[in-house]
């Protein structure tokens, strides 16, 4: 992508990338979910990454925050290399947000201790501050009238706006999106998109798996296309669709837009 | 035979004095025996082995003996020992009651740490990968999200194992102790009625089952209570 990316011209002096991730590879046995992959996302941009089930998708954005190990390659999160050293894996995840397919709320907690226990935990907040960034974040999520229900209690939109709010709460740098729309109902997913589209618009860098391609033409910097662990293709979303260069993402594109 | 109704009217009083005993043996054994379990627990999900063997060895060798066997190699087998009878545990271990429930603790020690290690084996993934991803610590992990879920998991087979082990409270009488069974023992030796005898202790073992059971379930329901969905 740097390639493409001049962004040396802009007379600020440009900022470090916030994610590189060089030759990374990474195994699953012997299976190769991960080839070389290089990626560069700087700060503000929104990446779209889709691909075939298995092409290696999530196992790239949760290599970025160490929910997976890369066996091979370097990975720098917001300045900081992801290795073995533990109290480096733990500061690139308080500047990381993940949200998942599944939510993976905790069960056992109302709406506002899943947003208040990482602040409390981590970040070491007094009660009533922790209680008011959770509630900031829940208007921002449109759900505050939620706060003192569990989880079970929500439907499957509610869950995954109350999952963004939990990881907006600790102001995160980043955030990763793991196909946050894909295990719910059709009519859910459009309320999980707006909330996700706000946050483009306010300048959140974001790399999002997603099989949204209108999400992903309205609100993607580049769309990164994957196949059998390898990134085939980095492009800005009207040269993908419309111009699409390996025969894999032409095939690719035309599955999934054939309906 | 005739079946004397009133004998077992009688009877009951008489039993109840040995309740006291039987419940000592119980929660005594009980919490020790959670204590054990606990640490039991930690040392098997350590990942570390020198934690793991000792924790499986224990549990394997508590779970498959019976109790009784325990309770006679503690009280009869120990003593056999010079250093034993001379050693700081002696007075604890000359008296059948704390052979009893170092017998039974033992027992639960192991039972009750495999149940709750079912617990955090039920545990979703998923939802500890969250905790990971927000930077919420290892040891947090578990203190804040694996222990509550997990002891809620844990319930039902924990209600079970503690309705086994009131029963095996009942062991004691043969290593002299007067609890109920050993007192319905001591009654059928002067009445020589076992039948009456027998069926009231067993109707009160019943009773505290019951009770248990009961208990148990109204905790489960309170702790469930995040799972009711009241909303679509």
């Amino acid at each position: 992508m740097s390639k493409q990316e001049p962004d040396m011209n802009t007379n600020k002096s440009e900022q470090e990338p916030i994610v590189i991730l060089e030759h990374v590879c990474k195994n699953f046995g012997g299976f190769k979910a991960l080839t070389d992959v290089n990626l560069t996302v700087h700060e503000g941009k929104k990446i779209v990454v889709c691909g075939p089930s298995g092409s290696g998708k999530s196992t790239m954005i949760r290599c970025i925050n160490r929910l997976e190990e890369h066996d091979s390659g370097r990975i720098v999160v917001a300045g900081k290399e992801l290795t073995h050293e533990l109290k480096d894996i733990d500061a690139v995840r308080c500047e990381v947000g993940m949200v998942f397919q599944s939510f993976n709320l905790f069960p056992h907690l109302k709406v506002l201790d899943n947003l208040t226990l990482a602040l409390k935990l981590v970040r070491k907040m007094p009660k009533l501050e922790a209680r008011e960034t959770a509630m900031r974040y829940l208007e921002r999520v449109h759900i505050p009238d939620q706060v003192d229900k569990y989880p079970s209690q929500l439907s499957g939109g509610q869950q995954q706006r109350v999952a963004i709010a939990r990881a907006l709460c600790m102001n995160p740098k980043i955030m990763l999106f793991d196909e946050p729309t894909s295990a719910l109902d059709p009519e859910m997913i459009s309320e999980v998109l707006d909330v996700m589209v706000g946050l483009a618009q306010d300048g959140m860098t974001m790399i999002c798996v997603t099989h949204e391609m209108g999400f992903a033409r309205s609100i993607a910097d580049y769309i990164v296309f994957m196949d059998q662990g390898e990134i085939v293709e980095i492009n800005p979303p009207m040269e993908f669709f419309e111009n699409p260069k390996s025969e894999r993402t032409k095939l690719f594109l035309k599955q999934i837009l054939t309906h | 035979m005739t079946f004397d109704f009133s004998l077992i009217f009688s009877s009951i009083p008489k039993l109840l004095s040995g309740l006291g005993l039987t419940l000592e043996l119980l929660i005594l054994s009980s919490f020790i025996g959670l204590v054990l379990a606990v640490f039991t627990l930690l040392m098997r999900i350590s990942g570390r082995w020198f934690l793991m063997a000792p924790a499986v060895a224990y549990i394997y060798i508590f779970r498959g003996t019976p109790i009784l066997v325990q309770i006679f190699v503690i009280y009869y087998g120990l003593p056999q020992f010079e250093f034993i009878r001379t050693g700081v545990l002696w007075p604890i271990l000359r008296e059948p009651f704390w052979c009893c429930v170092i017998a039974l603790s033992l027992n639960a020690g192991a039972y009750v740490s495999e149940i709750l290690r079912g617990g955090v084996l039920g545990v979703d993934k998923g939802v500890l990968e969250a905790a990971s991803a927000l930077g919420i610590s290892k040891s947090q992990r578990f203190i804040y999200i694996t222990s509550p879920i997990a002891i809620r998991l844990s319930l039902p087979a924990y209600c079970n194992d503690t309705i086994s082990m009131t029963k095996a409270t009942a062991l004691a009488s043969t290593v002299t102790l007067l609890e109920m069974t050993g007192v319905a023992r001591t009654i059928v030796a002067q009445t020589f009625s076992p039948y009456e005898i027998f069926i009231s202790v067993a109707i009160i073992y019943m009773v505290m089952a019951w009770m248990l059971q009961k208990g148990f379930g109204l905790l489960e329901i309170r702790m469930s209570r995040y799972l009711k969905a009241t909303a679509g």
